[in-house]
């Protein structure tokens, strides 16, 4: 049974995208990112474009935003559309905050995974159970947990040490360690300011120091996120009943299980998502996703529903968010050289398919070159719009090359199959 | 159509049921946590003063705005989730020019109108645009937007306000532009926004827009099925763009009664987050005219009954969102089980006249 929808899935796939990206492939790609942003450094003198620093501040941004994205990922696999994600992160804020003051981070993780996933759950009864419209069910969770939240809060935070209506008291946050050797060895390259070496070494030691476990748990999820999906006979029937409820329901595939285990799931990590953010800041706060389920959404999409992709995604925001928090003004107007050679690259690859989007492309490299050379930094406001300007361009540019699981977003009732 | 006594009271069961059900979550969120459950109904639930009435008509108008801006987009299946941003802008803009007093008393009130209607519509226009040219889902660009308005707004704000000052604003707008109201209520002390009247004539233009134009059927039509509509002539991508265009134009409307009304300018207190709860009221009328003033109505009456709930009750008004979200999942739940239901009855309907005329057949044979 697996091997036909298999078969169809990978048909499927292989007619949308010519090229399946490979290691070598990938490392190369990375190399010249790299490259493009030593150079980008040495041009413009902006050392924070790619110092360990920035590097440790994208990884901080971009992990809430990668796990809001892979609850995405989960649901939309199963065929549900979640944009009650942002609704769910911030039911894990508040697990994370109120079990965490009181019994320790461990804790505060293990509730905001209870949390989401009881958020999840309720999206999973609406859409799966009685078929409502996905984008309604999600919109109305997120004015449900908003709402709950704050409730809660009010009265599980005020008068207690450092609590409030708004912010919980101070959780613990979770040890940090360095990755022993790789961490050292590279920070000691990283000071001998060597042209693109230095800028290797500075990123792997942004990348090996100051972890916390959490963090590594985030990164494995994705891995396992992978593994189960695209390597399982389970994660084979969570993306069947994505793809083509009907065709999986015919072969014996329980399309309500599926939907409702993958939905459930995707609450959990958007809740984790949320806890990541408590540990961090070493509060809850209200306010504190600040729409990262969005823009968590947004990377998901960005990396084609997948997540290699959508690890690309969401350290692009990452890295542009922490671009703003390190001398903000300076580095955002480095990177616009950075996205004028990108769009002028973007406008060769288009000349012969599509004239017009070619020169409309050249047209906004051109705008970008005038505006980095008449200006200096970039005003605070501005730099704080980059990581949703980014979202807004990437998404511009590579919308038309991505591919949706075929049944996302459309209500399925049992027996269809007929 | 014709009228269906059985079919209407299905239609309106839903939405009684779903308040019920709301009502019931949330005494048991408040029995949960300890609150006094009675109290809270009976603080919510006495007959408001004078004051509260014209509150709560203001602010249903104000709500209702927005949840049209929102309908026509949800008319044919495109979610403009960017009506918050929408409205920011534009009625930053609005007020920036009528502050500014270019023309002279009301002239400059209509201009000002023009402006929001313009700026809201462009602002909305990006998402439009960015989805019929390069496939972008207006999901994710309008949310994006939100934030970028968010941004500009803040940015603009700092240039054109008074420097030194804490209490950032545009300049405040000529009392010859500004609006007293109407005291329609006997001796409530405040007035009902003159520009409520905007919400009755968008009222208005919305069912018309939408049932007796060529536009309207086309809309209406793509909503229900796209390829349908595609098939008999519709071009979707134009559709697509000019609902945005509506949509955000409504958009821009909703700040003004508030700005010309009340606020006399845009500052960093200007009512926010109008947006979001349209989409919610704009859920629970079901994008029809009618439907929605109900549902503004309801929510600007839940809001400002809770606004006492501290006081009478001890209990944080934040009880009322998780209501609010109750109502509007219940009743899309509501909706599709009624929906379902009828759908059952008329294939055993039509199942049973057929056998009926069947039979009617046979016998002569």
């Amino acid at each position: 049974m697996s091997s036909t929808v298999e078969g169809a899935l990978e048909k499927a796939a292989t007619t949308v995208r010519k090229v399946r990206p490979t290691w070598p492939v990938v490392l190369l790609a990375l190399a010249g990112v790299i490259l493009l942003l030593a150079l980008l450094r040495v041009i413009t003198g902006a050392d924070d474009v790619a110092s360990s620093g920035t590097v440790r501040a994208a990884i901080r941004a971009a992990l809430p935003i990668g796990l809001a994205g892979l609850g995405g990922l989960w649901a939309e696999r199963s065929g549900v559309v979640n944009i009650g994600l942002e609704g769910m992160m911030i039911m894990g804020t508040f697990g994370a905050g109120w079990a965490g003051y009181q019994w320790g981070m461990w804790a505060g993780v293990a509730f905001a995974l209870l949390f989401g996933a009881l958020a999840g759950g309720v999206h999973a009864i609406a859409t799966v159970g009685f078929g409502v419209d996905h984008i309604v069910s999600g919109v109305a969770i997120n004015v449900i947990a908003l709402g709950a939240a704050q409730y809660l809060a009010g009265l599980a935070f005020t008068g207690h040490p450092g609590g409030g209506p708004t912010q919980s008291p101070q959780v613990t946050p979770m040890s940090t360690f360095d990755v022993p050797g790789v961490a050292d060895a590279a920070h000691s390259i990283a000071e001998k300011n060597w042209f693109f070496v230095s800028d290797l070494a500075g990123i792997v030691n942004g990348l090996t120091s100051r972890l916390t476990v959490l963090t590594l748990i985030g990164v494995l999820l994705f891995v396992l996120t992978w593994w189960v999906l695209w390597r399982t006979t389970f994660g084979l029937r969570v993306r069947s009943v994505g793809e083509s409820p009907a065709a999986a329901e015919s072969l014996g595939v329980s399309v309500y299980r599926y939907k409702y285990i993958a939905v459930i799931i995707s609450g959990a990590l958007a809740g984790l998502a949320g806890a990541y953010l408590v540990q961090d800041s070493t509060v809850y706060r209200e306010g504190q996703t600040g729409g990262r389920g969005y823009i968590g959404l947004a990377a998901m999409i960005f990396g084609n529903w997948r997540p290699g992709g959508l690890a690309a995604g969401s350290g692009l925001f990452g890295y542009t968010d922490a671009l703003r928090l390190r001398s903000g003004g300076e580095s955002v107007h480095a990177l616009l050289l950075l996205l004028a050679v990108l769009l002028v690259v973007f406008g060769l690859a288009l000349f012969r398919k599509n004239r017009r989007q070619a020169l409309v492309s050249a047209g906004a490299a051109v705008l970008l070159v005038v505006l980095f050379l008449v200006t200096d930094e970039i005003a605070g406001d501005f730099t704080g719009m980059t990581p949703y300007l980014t979202t807004l361009l990437v998404l511009a540019l590579f919308s038309q090359r991505l591919r949706m699981p075929k049944a996302d977003g459309q209500v399925y009732r049992k027996g269809s199959a007929g | 159509m014709t009228f269906d006594p059985r079919k209407a009271g299905l239609t309106l069961a839903a939405p009684l049921l779903a308040i019920v059900f709301a009502v019931l979550v949330t005494s048991i969120v408040l029995a949960a946590a300890g609150d006094p459950v009675g109290t809270v109904w009976q603080t919510i639930f006495t007959q408001p003063r004078p004051r509260n009435v014209v509150n709560i008509i203001n602010a249903a108008s104000v709500l209702y705005l927005s949840a049209l801006a929102a309908a026509v987009g949800f008319r044919m299946n495109l979610f403009n989730i960017g009506v918050d941003g929408q409205y920011r802008i534009a009625a930053f803009a609005a007020a920036y020019v009528a502050g500014e007093a270019w023309m002279p008393g009301k002239l400059n009130v209509l201009f000002s109108i023009l402006v929001a209607v313009v700026v809201g519509a462009l602002w909305a226009g990006i998402a439009g645009l960015l989805k019929v040219t390069r496939g972008v889902s207006e999901v994710i660009s309008t949310i994006m937007l939100n934030s970028i308005a968010t941004a500009l707004v803040a940015y603009f704000l700092r240039q054109v306000a008074e420097k030194g000052s804490n209490n950032i604003h545009t300049t405040t707008i000529p009392a010859s532009s500004q609006l007293a109201g109407f005291k329609l209520v006997g001796d409530a002390p405040n007035a009902i926004y003159t520009l409520s009247v905007l919400a009755v004539l968008a009222g208005i233009f919305y069912w018309l827009l939408l049932n007796r134009t060529v536009f309207g059927f086309n809309l209406r039509a793509t909503g229900m099925s796209e390829s349908a509509a595609v098939a008999s002539g519709v071009s979707v991508k134009k559709m697509v763009v000019v609902s945005m265009l509506i949509s955000g134009g409504v958009a821009g409307l909703i700040g003004m009664p508030l700005l010309f009304g009340d606020a006399y300018n845009y500052g960093l207190t200007f009512q926010t987050g109008l947006g979001f709860a349209g989409i919610a009221v704009a859920l629970l009328g079901r994008n029809h005219p009618v439907g929605i003033a109900l549902a503004a109505l309801l929510f600007a009456f839940l809001n400002e009954q809770s606004n006492s709930l501290q006081l009478k009750a001890g209990v944080s008004n934040d009880i009322v969102n998780i209501m609010q979200g109750v109502i509007v999942l219940s009743v899309v739940i509501a909706y599709e089980v009624v929906r379902r239901y009828n759908n059952a009855a008329e294939q055993r309907r039509v199942a049973a006249q057929l056998a009926a005329s069947r039979q009617a057949e046979e016998v002569p044979a």
